[in-house]
């Protein structure tokens, strides 16, 4: 296991290396960085100097080789638009990302798993229809509609909750939450359904079409033959064995929240990495760029892992010793 | 005694509630955020114009863009290259430290070193002499007659507080270190920063003492830049903000409609047009090969004809435009910008002039515009193919995010046949306008920076060269419109119209907006 575990975290090292790589091939497209750091009114000789001084006029080869070397060290430069190192940057802008991205998770999971339940066992129910509807609108309008849907109607028609920003957060030692003050949790919630809906949908037709096929199955019937309650053959054994796949989408879609919440914190000005992100691609801010790509990396693989790590939880079978696992193949 | 004490109690009390309820926060956001609290730092109107509440400089601008004393109070002209300014008494910065002489040649020698964007500001200057506390001489190598015209952005820093605190230099990315004056600012200015997180939040309060005597009745301001034009909107309808800008000018008429809230528009300095590459001998990206369309007249004149900037301004921009004769605001060039007509619209003469050029079919040709920097950049560049479709011009549309198109389109990289920019000179005069659009392009001395084109008469040059150094104002208006009638004549640009302002705000909130959209705090007055 810790093996196992070592091994996975030196690939990662490789991962983001090459993310790194292909980050750096794609930036000789984005733009010119100078453009943005200076005035229109500014000459072409202080331009030429500034580049020549930032380094961007070496080969991109050279270029990433000196970010890489840098980086290993925890150097991740300095920032051209907001000039400051990108590290104090990320560290000051990944409390408001990672809350907002768990609270989606959280509540795309456990709405999304008894809708599920729910639409499984009445599949004809009036509600599991409107269930069904309501999650193919999810699944099927694009993250800022829905964003400017709910500001348009929380915010500008019911007034009752804030159409940007993070509320007041508070300092839990160098971690900014916005959990503990009303206005923070408030500003919380339209962009954390707006973030959460996708997976919401995603984990609502999955635990749905898993519970189906599991009640289909021989033991389900046999544990109906010994007269369990209708509960504790739902929960107990049918719940129970679809929530391998549940675990893998949710987990892998976790990366993919904390990702795609670029578009959900421009949709919301919430001040977190993804909007950082965005106006760095804007500004061609190379060196927040790379930083996030890989940070980006490095959290898809943490995650892949721990979802691994959790199959060994629920699934006593990959318990066994792999030797004998990789027999029945 | 009883009665006069009651009285008292009273009086009291009602001077704590008066106090109470003067209690004004202006909460207010724009779609980005100042880069840096350096002044020095970048050259750029939001930035300059939020620091505009912060810092001051030796002149500053008032409503309508006239130019007041601010920490001078008066200067002369003593000899033709020898400026004086008596400075303001009695001025503190935000830490309580005395403004004096010191402090101006500091900030000289802080614009003028590496990481400075500001040297524009002393482009002419070549020393600047303490007299005494409070008189300093500004040197430079010719008559200038338009040195203090940049100067309302030129904004003075505190010595004493950037030797404290290690920010003697300017902000410089390249030195790979964090700068303190980044993120923190002591300038003399009207308001104090309180706090402030880059992208996030900036809260202001105003300085107790502050030399001029406040006109607004405000006790804290929050910036909070909001990117998204929507979410902007909807924060202002639903009352979370007082004030915003731009409006985006689809969402004007929904402003508008609410109650609460209202749209103000007015025009703003900035002239959106077309250039043309006059320079290279074959066009890029062009169906016509070994010759450039764009080196005779007759082609730029049919482009002009065949534009149709009324339409422009009614369908893209909904009556937020003034369709522009010359490359300036007219505002900014009184005396003679009346006498400038633009070309009519006339496909047709249009046609005839581009067969007579040899193009009787016409031909194939590339636009590049920007797609996120102008008011409706990508739409007029839109209209203006399918304008020029008509009379027999097919042009290819490259719209592109700022980013990627200006490091397309500009100087060295040229890569480019037509596109479309947009100019405010700095310094409010004609002499920038034509020292960087007009005059052919000179890297060593920085002339024709922005003329991508190429347009080069030696006539202008002339002009350009005798109008920086002449200080009889009729003369040198006289010589303005004599290069304005060259260029205007030789099409060595096509003018489409100033792009207008448009802020929005709750109409109880009075502000002055200033037609080179900055926002200056200081005049704003909550009800």
């Amino acid at each position: 296991m810790v093996a196992f575990i070592i091994r996975r975290l030196l690939q990662s090292l490789i991962v983001m290396f090459v993310v790194a790589l292909v980050a750096f091939t794609l930036f000789q497209f984005v733009g010119d960085p100078i453009n943005q750091l200076v005035g229109v009114e500014t000459g072409l000789k202080e331009r030429e100097e500034l580049r020549q001084r930032l380094g961007l006029n070496d080969p991109w080869i050279v270029q990433f080789w000196r970010f890489a070397l840098n980086a290993v060290q925890g150097d991740f430069g300095i920032s051209y638009q907001h000039k400051r190192p990108v590290t104090d940057l990320i560290v000051n802008r990944m409390p408001a990302t990672l809350e907002l991205s768990l609270i989606s998770a959280l509540f795309s999971l456990f709405v999304g798993v008894p809708m599920g339940v729910y639409t499984g066992l009445n599949r004809n129910g009036f509600l599991s229809k409107i269930f069904m509807t309501v999650s193919l609108v999810g699944i099927s309008l694009p993250t800022f509609l829905i964003g400017i849907l709910l500001i348009f109607v929380f915010s500008v028609q019911l007034g009752v909750l804030p159409s940007f920003g993070r509320g007041e957060a508070v300092l839990v030692g160098s971690w900014s939450t916005g959990l503990l003050t009303s206005s923070g949790i408030k500003a919380l919630i339209l962009p954390a359904i707006t973030l959460g809906l996708f997976q919401l949908t995603l984990i609502m037709r999955l635990v749905r079409s898993e519970m189906l096929e599991v009640l289909r199955t021989d033991y389900i019937k046999f544990a109906r033959a010994r007269g369990l309650s209708n509960s504790a053959v739902h929960f107990g054994h049918a719940l129970k064995n679809t929530l391998v796949p549940v675990i893998t989408i949710t987990g892998l879609q976790l990366g993919s929240i904390i990702a795609f919440a670029i578009i959900t914190e421009t949709v919301f000005q919430w001040p977190g990495m993804g909007l950082m992100f965005l106006q760095a691609i804007q500004n061609v801010d190379i060196p927040i760029m790379a930083a996030y790509l890989i940070l980006i990396a490095f959290f898809f693989v943490v995650i892949n892992l721990i979802v691994d790590i959790l199959y060994y939880v629920v699934d006593p079978r990959l318990r066994i010793d792999p030797s004998a696992a990789h027999g029945h193949g | 005694m009883k009665k006069t004490l009651t009285a008292l109690t009273l009086a009291a009390a009602t001077v704590l509630t008066a106090q109470a309820v003067e209690a004004k926060t202006l909460k207010w956001a724009f779609q980005g955020d100042a880069q840096s609290l350096d002044p020095q730092s970048l050259n750029e109107t939001f930035t300059l114009g939020l620091l505009g509440n912060i810092f001051e400089g030796l002149v500053r601008r008032g409503p309508d863009l006239a130019i007041q004393p601010a920490l001078a109070t008066s200067w002369k002209i003593v000899e033709p290259k020898r400026w004086r300014f008596n400075l303001r008494k009695n001025v503190k910065f935000h830490n309580g430290n005395a403004f004096t002489a010191d402090d101006v040649v500091f900030t000289y020698q802080r614009t003028m070193k590496p990481g400075s964007d500001v040297k524009t500001r002393m482009a002419t200057v070549k020393d600047v002499i303490k007299v005494d506390d409070h008189t300093v001489d500004f040197i430079t190598e010719v008559p200038n007659p338009i040195l203090i015209a940049e100067w309302a952005t030129w904004y003075i820093m505190d010595k004493e507080w950037s030797e404290a605190n290690n920010a003697v230099d300017p902000t410089d990315i390249g030195s790979g270190k964090e700068n303190y004056a980044t993120r923190h600012a002591n300038g003399t200015g009207p308001f104090m920063v309180k706090s402030r997180e880059t992208d996030v939040k900036t809260v202001m309060v105003p300085f107790a003492g502050w030399w001029d005597k406040p006109k607004h009745n405000l006790t804290e301001i929050i910036m909070t830049p909001i990117g998204s034009d929507a979410t902007r909107v909807a924060a202002l309808l639903s009352g979370e903000i007082d004030m915003m800008y731009p409006v985006p000018v689809q969402d004007m008429k929904r402003i508008n409609s609410n109650p609460d809230t209202e749209v103000l528009a007015g025009p703003e300095l900035r002239t959106i047009f077309l250039g043309f590459d006059q320079e290279r001998d074959e066009l890029m990206y062009s169906s016509v090969k070994g010759k450039n369309p764009f080196k005779d007249l007759r082609v730029r004149q049919a482009i002009y004809h065949g534009i149709n900037i009324d339409a422009i301004k009614r369908k893209v921009m909904r009556g937020l435009s003034t369709p522009s004769a010359i490359m300036i605001s007219p505002k900014l060039f009184a005396a003679h910008a009346g006498e400038f007509k633009r070309f009519d619209y006339n496909p047709e003469g249009a046609k005839k002039l581009l067969a007579d050029a040899g193009y009787p079919d016409g031909f194939q040709v590339q636009l590049d515009c920007p797609n996120n920097r102008y008011v409706n950049d990508e739409l007029i560049c839109k209209t203006v193919v399918q304008m020029l479709a008509k009379i027999g011009i097919k042009v290819d549309l490259l719209a592109q995010p700022k980013a990627q198109f200006f490091a397309k389109i500009l100087r060295p990289k040229r890569d480019m046949s037509m596109y479309l920019l947009g100019w405010t000179p700095g310094s409010f005069d004609s002499w920038n306008v034509l020292f960087n659009l007009h005059g052919t392009p000179n890297k060593d001395s920085g002339r024709g920076k922005f003329n991508v084109g190429g347009y080069s008469n030696a006539k202008v040059d002339a002009l350009v060269d005798k109008i920086l150094v002449e200080t009889d104002t009729a003369k040198r208006d006289a010589m303005i419109r004599d290069a304005y009638k060259m260029t205007t004549d030789e099409v060595a640009h096509l003018p489409l119209h100033q792009q207008g302002l448009a802020w929005g705000k709750k109409k109880s909130v009075d502000l002055v907006q200033r037609a080179d959209n900055q926002f200056m705090m200081y005049y704003v007055n909550m009800n």
